[in-house]
């Protein structure tokens, strides 16, 4: 039995050998453009190797491009087809609809007691939906962000782990200083080292002895959006240029070490959190106990609770 | 024997007269600010600090750069033309270091350092105000210099010194093993191997992306436009 072969879809169009001849030759263009690509990539000593890599793909792509658009323009058969909308058979059905809707509660009395209810449940709902993602994460457990790795005794160690003493830290130099044994990348770990001459120190009486001789340590991590405190001013010739302070290089807030971290400029809005220094008997630095304030950015809640040691 | 000494006698005199001659300059330049024997001064006729003991580095850094003179009290000092010759400098500087045991001017040698060394070092110690690849930017009230024509024995000294409000590093901070391989880096930023072909000023990938992206958009625009209109054309 002879399969019955269906009538053509769309007409059959006339043979178009040259646009043809052009989509192939475009193609093969392309190809032979992604193997340059390759071939400068493998090949190291080619100068403007970046550029030549870009040129190669860029015109494989603008090929294939023309190549896709010959194709469409002049090979493929095109047909258009005219539909019209059938005609509005139902004008008067949605009008009925919307008064049947209006009309069916006619039978409740309490109308407005009715719709309390409603959202009540409806509300009710959505809240038992949603209650799950608190295991998202700490959304109500504050408690994490006041922990910090210090607490007496715990000394003061560089970048590679090495404990700092006090004759290691100079005036008009500033140190980076992490808590040992710590994780360095703990929000409450690093810290920024300065030494001021104790003459110019004017800490508030609740920070008095937070330093340990004339060397004061702040947290590193600027209490407006938590980026690194990073710079730090401190004069030549004091008369005539601007005071000593740590300056946060994300939005410019500047903390003056002397005075015990307040912020003399910038967005922040509490002061660095200080911690408590004392140099034990080998002149090394150790923290007298925890920060005074709670370390990293403020939220809501940050001035609710002190800093806790583990 | 006698040649010799003569040309010793000769030598200490040019010495004595080139020292002379920077403290006639001194008199001239700098005695405003820093006082009339160089031991510095608060007054309302001109403020700056005390030139005993600050060495030939100091000297050498201020006045290269063009940082001093400067053009008035309380203002940052920035690197301007210069203002006195190359002999006219080499007397001050010699000036300034016979006035007290100060450091005498440094001899780095960034070919020993290491650039990846120097650019970690560079990134923990300096990149905080000068940025990354040494264009400099902002600390409140006052705007670290870009790197772009210190001279390896300029950043050597400013290092060392801290002009302004830098923090000044000393050797114990800083080896000088170190400060080469800061200098070699600082080096390779003035002038970067940019594999992208156009550096756009090495201000870092977000301005180059806007920069790609303002490009591409306008070309992928255009040819919107270009299609539509020959739709409805």
């Amino acid at each position: 039995m002879a399969r019955h072969k269906p009538d053509r879809v769309v007409p059959e169009g006339d043979r178009n050998m040259g646009a043809e001849t052009a989509a192939i030759l475009l193609l093969l263009l392309a190809a032979l453009l992604c193997a340059a690509f390759v071939v400068v990539y493998a090949v190291d000593r080619i100068p403007d190797q970046t550029q030549f890599l870009g040129l190669a793909l860029g015109l494989a792509l603008v090929c294939f491009a023309a190549a896709l658009i010959v194709t469409a323009r002049r090979l493929i058969v095109t047909e258009e087809l005219v539909e019209e909308y059938p005609p509005e058979v139902h004008a008067g059905e949605v009008d009925l609809i919307a008064s049947a809707a209006e009309e069916a509660g006619s039978r409740l009395s309490r109308r407005r007691l009715f719709k309390l209810a409603l959202l009540a449940a409806g509300g009710g709902l959505g809240t038992a939906v949603i209650t799950p993602a608190a295991s998202f994460g700490p959304l109500l457990r504050v408690k994490d962000y006041f922990g910090t790795p210090w607490t007496r005794g715990r000394r003061l160690v560089d970048e590679d782990g090495r404990p700092y003493s006090a004759s290691d830290i100079e005036e008009k130099d500033f140190y980076t200083a992490f808590a040992e044994g710590v994780d360095k990348e703990e929000l409450g770990s690093s810290l920024v080292l300065v030494r001021l001459p104790k003459t110019s120190l004017k800490l508030p009486p609740e920070l008095q002895g937070y330093d340990a001789d004339g060397i004061v340590a702040y947290s590193k991590i600027c209490t407006h959006a938590g980026c690194a405190i990073a710079m730090y001013r401190v004069p030549t010739f004091p008369p005539d240029e601007p005071h000593p302070a740590l300056v946060c290089p994300c939005h410019y807030s500047t903390f003056d070490p002397s005075t015990g971290g307040t912020v003399t400029f910038g967005p922040a809005g509490r002061p660095l959190p200080m911690l408590p220094l004392t140099i034990d008997g080998k002149g090394h630095l150790r923290a007298k106990g925890n920060f005074n304030e709670a370390v990293g950015p403020s939220w809501w809640g940050v001035r609710n609770r002190k800093p806790e040691s583990p | 024997m006698r040649v010799l000494v003569v040309i010793g006698v000769v030598l200490l005199l040019a010495g004595a007269a080139s020292a002379d001659n920077g403290k006639q300059l001194f008199g001239q330049y700098c005695a405003k600010c820093h006082g009339p024997d160089a031991q510095g001064q608060i007054s309302r006729s001109g403020r700056g600090p005390s030139m005993q003991g600050v060495g030939a580095l100091a000297a050498d850094f201020y006045l290269r750069t063009g940082y001093m003179p400067l053009q008035k009290n309380g203002i940052q000092p920035r690197r301007t033309r210069l203002l006195l010759t190359q002999s006219q400098i080499d007397a001050l500087v010699r000036y300034v270091a016979s006035l007290g045991h100060g450091p005498a001017v440094p001899r780095p040698h960034p070919e020993r350092g290491n650039v990846s060394a120097g650019m970690a070092l560079f990134r923990s110690r300096c990149a905080g105000c000068h940025q990354i690849v040494g264009q400099g930017g902002y600390v409140t009230d006052a705007v670290p210099p870009a790197l772009g024509d210190a001279t390896p024995t300029q950043i050597a000294e400013a290092v060392r010194l801290g002009p302004y409000v830098m923090p000044a590093f000393t050797t114990r901070a800083l080896s000088n093993r170190q400060l080469d391989s800061i200098i070699r880096y600082v080096r390779y930023a003035q002038h970067p191997d940019n594999r992208g072909g156009w550096a756009l000023g090495n201000i870092g990938p977000i301005p180059e992306g806007l920069v790609s992206w303002f490009i591409a958009g306008s070309a992928l625009l255009a040819t919107c436009l270009l299609i539509g209109r020959r739709i409805h054309g």
